[in-house]
């Protein structure tokens, strides 16, 4: 797959911007799945993701091709994902529950040190509850754990992708794994 | 109860990712079997892991790929010109040659100059004949360097264009623009005569000739 992404590359960067769908479809799905993961809300990873993309190629000049091309586009996009959570923490509280999100984005834009209620915890069925805990996990952790667990990349990619030593990125996967097991601990 | 070895708990995370030795495995399953407490800890841990992976896998909503397409900036300028150079090597040549012809007439380009010059920005650094865009900083507008080195770590809303330098990015680096590197005589007269080309319309155009390319 690599293959056809560098040629596709190279076509675009040769002013075919058309060779650059085939980038995006290969892509789209994996790419949208970690912003949203992140950011626990559909039109925020919609528009992150999106965002991603347009980056991408206007810097594609930029990518090394001898590396690894799905890398360097999650880099972008955890990068984009983690200003966005920075940017909004302040008033998080504010953000009004989207009607016709099936109620994860609720949950999931609440800050992790507003927990909810445990009845309310106990009522969500599985999905919800697993995108709520995720967004519950401090931001340094979410972003090692969301690609290790959620992409199911391996460690030295997890490194390269977020730019960190891999003994970071193993610390921030133990420290991650602990969080998660103390907010479940009732499970 | 005596307290329980430290390095058990980086045992169970070694075991996690897949990279506890044979000797560590060996003390963690000891430890396991005869102390309730950690065997809880570990449970607990491979729970919570189970349970994120247990995550259903989401798709991209439906569109998403044509927007995406949609809303690219249009073709870069500099690839058309290659482009079309590469369809019209005749042509080309003739150009080159008429360029190379009206070199002399340019006082401004000359060779000796190897003063740096750059667009004032106010978040812009210098230091000898490098230019720093610095991490977390943004600068505004078109950023020009000629005869340095230029180092992007923060972001650039506007276009990079550097003349007889180099450019360095960095992977934090961020450029909303076109980037140029002209290196070449030839290329730069080309570069000016097209600016010089695109202002002479303008004035008959009407608005910013950048407008139109967006
Ligand atoms: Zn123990």
């Amino acid at each position: 797959m690599e293959d056809i992404v560098k040629k596709r590359i190279k076509q675009v960067l040769k002013g075919d911007q058309s060779a650059f769908e085939e980038i995006v479809s290969l892509y789209q799905n994996r790419l949208y799945q970690v912003c949203y993961r992140m950011l626990g809300n559909r039109h925020e990873a919609e528009d992150i993701a999106q965002e991603a993309f347009i980056r991408a190629y206007i810097n594609l000049h930029t990518f090394d091709q001898k590396r690894k091309f799905s890398t360097w586009l999650y880099r972008i996009a955890t990068n984009l994902c983690i200003d966005r959570i920075r940017k909004k923490k302040p008033d998080t509280f504010l953000d009004a529950p989207v009607p016709g999100t099936d109620g994860l984005d609720h949950y999931s834009s609440l800050a992790h040190d507003s927990p909810l209620p445990e009845e309310e915890v106990e009522k969500m069925e599985q999905q919800e509850r697993v995108q709520y805990e995720i967004s519950r996990l401090p931001d340094k952790y979410r972003s090692a754990i969301v690609l290790r667990y959620i992409e199911e990349l391996p460690l030295q990619e997890i490194s390269e992708i977020l730019e960190l030593p891999l003994g970071t990125v193993k610390t921030r996967i133990h420290r991650g794994r602990e969080a998660l097991r103390k907010q479940m601990k009732k499970l | 109860m005596k307290p329980c070895p430290e390095e058990i708990v980086q045992y169970m995370h070694d075991y996690l990712d897949g990279e506890i030795t044979r000797r560590d495995e060996q003390i963690l399953s000891e430890h396991l079997e005869k102390c309730q407490a950690c065997q809880k800890h570990m449970d607990q841990l491979s729970r919570s892991v189970a349970f994120l992976k247990s995550a259903s896998h989401i798709e991209a909503p439906e569109g998403f790929s044509d927007r995406i397409m949609a809303s690219l900036p249009k073709e870069r300028q500099g690839a058309g010109v290659r482009r079309w150079f590469g369809r019209h090597p005749m042509l080309a040549a003739v150009a080159m040659f008429v360029l190379l012809a009206g070199l002399a007439l340019f006082s401004n380009f000359n060779t000796s100059d190897q003063q740096l010059a750059v667009s004032t920005q106010p978040n812009l650094v210098v230091e000898g004949n490098k230019v720093i865009v610095p991490e977390g900083e943004k600068v505004e507008g078109d950023l020009f360097v000629r005869n340095g080195e230029l180092h992007i770590e923060g972001e650039v809303e506007g276009d990079v264009t550097v003349i007889n330098g180099s450019k360095y990015m960095a992977s934090t680096a961020v450029v909303t623009g076109k980037i140029e590197e002209i290196d070449r005589a030839f290329e730069w007269l080309w570069y000016t005569i097209k600016s010089g080309v695109k202002e002479g319309l303008s004035v008959f155009e009407g608005p910013d000739p950048d407008d139109e390319e967006k």
